[in-house]
């Protein structure tokens, strides 16, 4: 485990060095991805103009919810971000060669073309959730909900990544199928639970999980009651539904890995 | 001409042989179209005519905007996308001694992919979004005629945007952060987070004279009975003229740009 972190890490940093070989665009991409990431937020803050609420759900309660799937997903895209370019390292033939070498699969595919510009996602979502997080009434409770809300957002995100990114082992098309999920997932998690019919609630809290990215801890966090009468228990679950999808995530990798056969062109 | 129709007819069966990645495709566009529907609603019901729109309008909104994402390449992609890569290569020396004009070319072929993706991507989820909710269609024939002038129209702003952005790389050589922040110009100023019409005053006021408005915004207005008469008229105008100052713009660009060509290697 810490090998493979100093392997990501040797690779991660060249394709650091990289990156900044042209610093205009760099820092135009690390504005750009700053701006394009927020702009998701002033969407939220252009539509409550126009309401009070959406789904019983004020601005700063909505920030909270924003701040926090941001942050789950910024920080599995800084670490495995490029793993969806799978079908295209396969495609390319670089998944080959990489098999190859002395150092995890997993670990060189995620650190391929690490962008630094990244941070700036977790930059933007990083200052919304902590303006949004001056509104709560912290305890010591609530801050180790918060503290595993964060963690348990990230690994659900990372496990979601990887398991979809295994479909592009049988079909190279598979990476907007993914965001579908991905960025799908942190588009619907923006918004309170309550805009959306229960039926979808349901199937994001127990088909696909991606409803403890955010909002059963936030519901904690707010002192607010589940507006579908789910049992309160759920608040709490984060850190299991995180586990439950990191061990889905784990199989289906060895499993497209063990069935890979090479392009062959 | 018809050099330029064979071009366009190439393009359109290049991006068709990607049939899983359309599907895919579409698939997302349709999940996001739900998602906004489901907070359109929420916001629409509580504030029944919001921008002028009414709940109906708002979601049919929705649709025409995921219908609009590839057609128009609001993100960026198309044929500039190939041209900053030959330009980085230096194969764009083979595009330069050709008898026939760079802009021209790219133009054709982008156009050739915006008709494919308007067939696929852009019916495709306008349908899924008719039968999951309730839309509305163009009044009348003259209608019609109107918003499919316009989508032409629009993918040429939007190819000449991209475009601008794709010739930085003759100085830049890399074409990523310019791509970029258009993209993020583009997503927001389109119309595609949140219609042009809710937004605050002199934002709005602003939004409505960009470029970026012919993407989404205008059509849209036009689909839903916004724009009737003369403001059709007026609104094809502002897309024709923001077509005409742009496609000059590229061309101003790339006779300079050309001077800074220097052919490597031999």
């Amino acid at each position: 485990m810490a090998d493979a972190a100093v392997d990501y890490y040797r690779i991660a940093s060249l394709w650091v060095r990289s990156s900044m070989a042209y610093p205009a665009s760099f820092w135009m991409m690390a504005i750009g991805s700053f701006l394009m990431t927020g702009l998701d937020f002033v969407a939220i803050w252009v539509l409550l103009r126009n309401v009070d609420e959406l789904g019983g759900f004020g601005l700063t309660e909505i920030g909270l919810l924003y701040g926090a799937t941001g942050l789950g997903l910024a920080f599995a895209d800084l670490l495995v971000g490029r793993v969806d370019r799978l079908g295209q390292m396969i495609r390319l033939g670089r998944l080959d060669t990489m098999m190859t070498k002395p150092v995890p699969l997993l670990v060189q595919v995620c650190a391929d073309e690490f962008a630094p510009r990244r941070f700036a996602r977790v930059a933007q979502a990083g200052i919304v959730f902590v303006w949004a997080a001056t509104y709560v009434d912290w305890s010591l409770p609530r801050v180790l909900v918060a503290a595993e809300m964060l963690l348990s957002g990230a690994v659900i995100f990372f496990s979601l990544f990887v398991a979809l990114a295994c479909v592009q082992f049988w079909t190279a098309e598979g990476t907007e199928f993914a965001n579908a999920f991905t960025y799908g997932g942190n588009q619907v998690t923006q918004f309170p639970m309550s805009v959306f019919p229960a039926e979808l609630v349901k199937a994001l809290t127990f088909i696909l999980p991606i409803a403890f990215v955010n909002w059963y801890p936030c519901l904690y966090l707010l002192g607010r009651e589940d507006p579908f009468g789910l049992p309160k228990v759920l608040q709490f679950a984060s850190p299991v539904a995180a586990a439950l999808c990191l061990g889905a995530a784990v199989l289906a990798w060895r499993f497209g890995v063990r069935h890979y056969r090479s392009t062959g062109s | 001409m018809p050099l330029h129709v064979a071009v366009a007819t190439r393009a359109f069966k290049r991006y068709s042989t990607y049939v899983g990645a359309t599907l895919a495709g579409i698939f997302t566009n349709c999940v996001f179209g739900v998602i906004a529907c489901f907070v359109y609603i929420e916001v629409w019901g509580q504030s029944p005519d919001a921008g002028g729109y009414d709940v109906t309008d708002a979601v049919t909104y929705v649709w025409l905007g995921q219908a609009m994402i590839m057609t128009v390449a609001i993100w960026g992609g198309g044929t500039p996308d190939d041209l900053a890569q030959r330009i980085r290569s230096g194969d764009v020396v083979i595009d330069l001694y050709r008898p026939v004009g760079i802009l021209g070319w790219y133009l054709a072929g982008d156009l050739g992919r915006a008709a494919y993706h308007l067939l696929t991507r852009g019916v495709a989820p306008t349908v899924v979004g008719g039968l999951l909710f309730d839309l509305r269609y163009p009044a009348d024939v003259v209608t019609w005629v109107w918003f499919l002038a316009a989508l032409p129209v629009a993918v040429t702003v939007s190819f000449g945007l991209r475009m601008l952005a794709a010739l930085t790389a003759f100085w830049l050589l890399d074409d990523l952060g310019p791509r970029m922040l258009l993209g993020f110009a583009a997503l927001f100023f389109s119309g595609l987070t949140v219609p042009l019409v809710i937004l605050p005053g002199a934002l709005r006021d602003v939004a409505m004279v960009l470029p970026w408005a012919t993407f989404l915004q205008v059509p849209a207005d036009i689909w839903l009975g916004k724009r009737t008469g003369a403001e059709v008229a007026e609104g094809l105008a502002f897309m024709l003229g923001w077509a005409a100052v742009l496609l000059v713009a590229c061309a101003y660009v790339l006779r300079r740009a050309e001077r800074r060509v220097v052919v490597q290697g031999g």
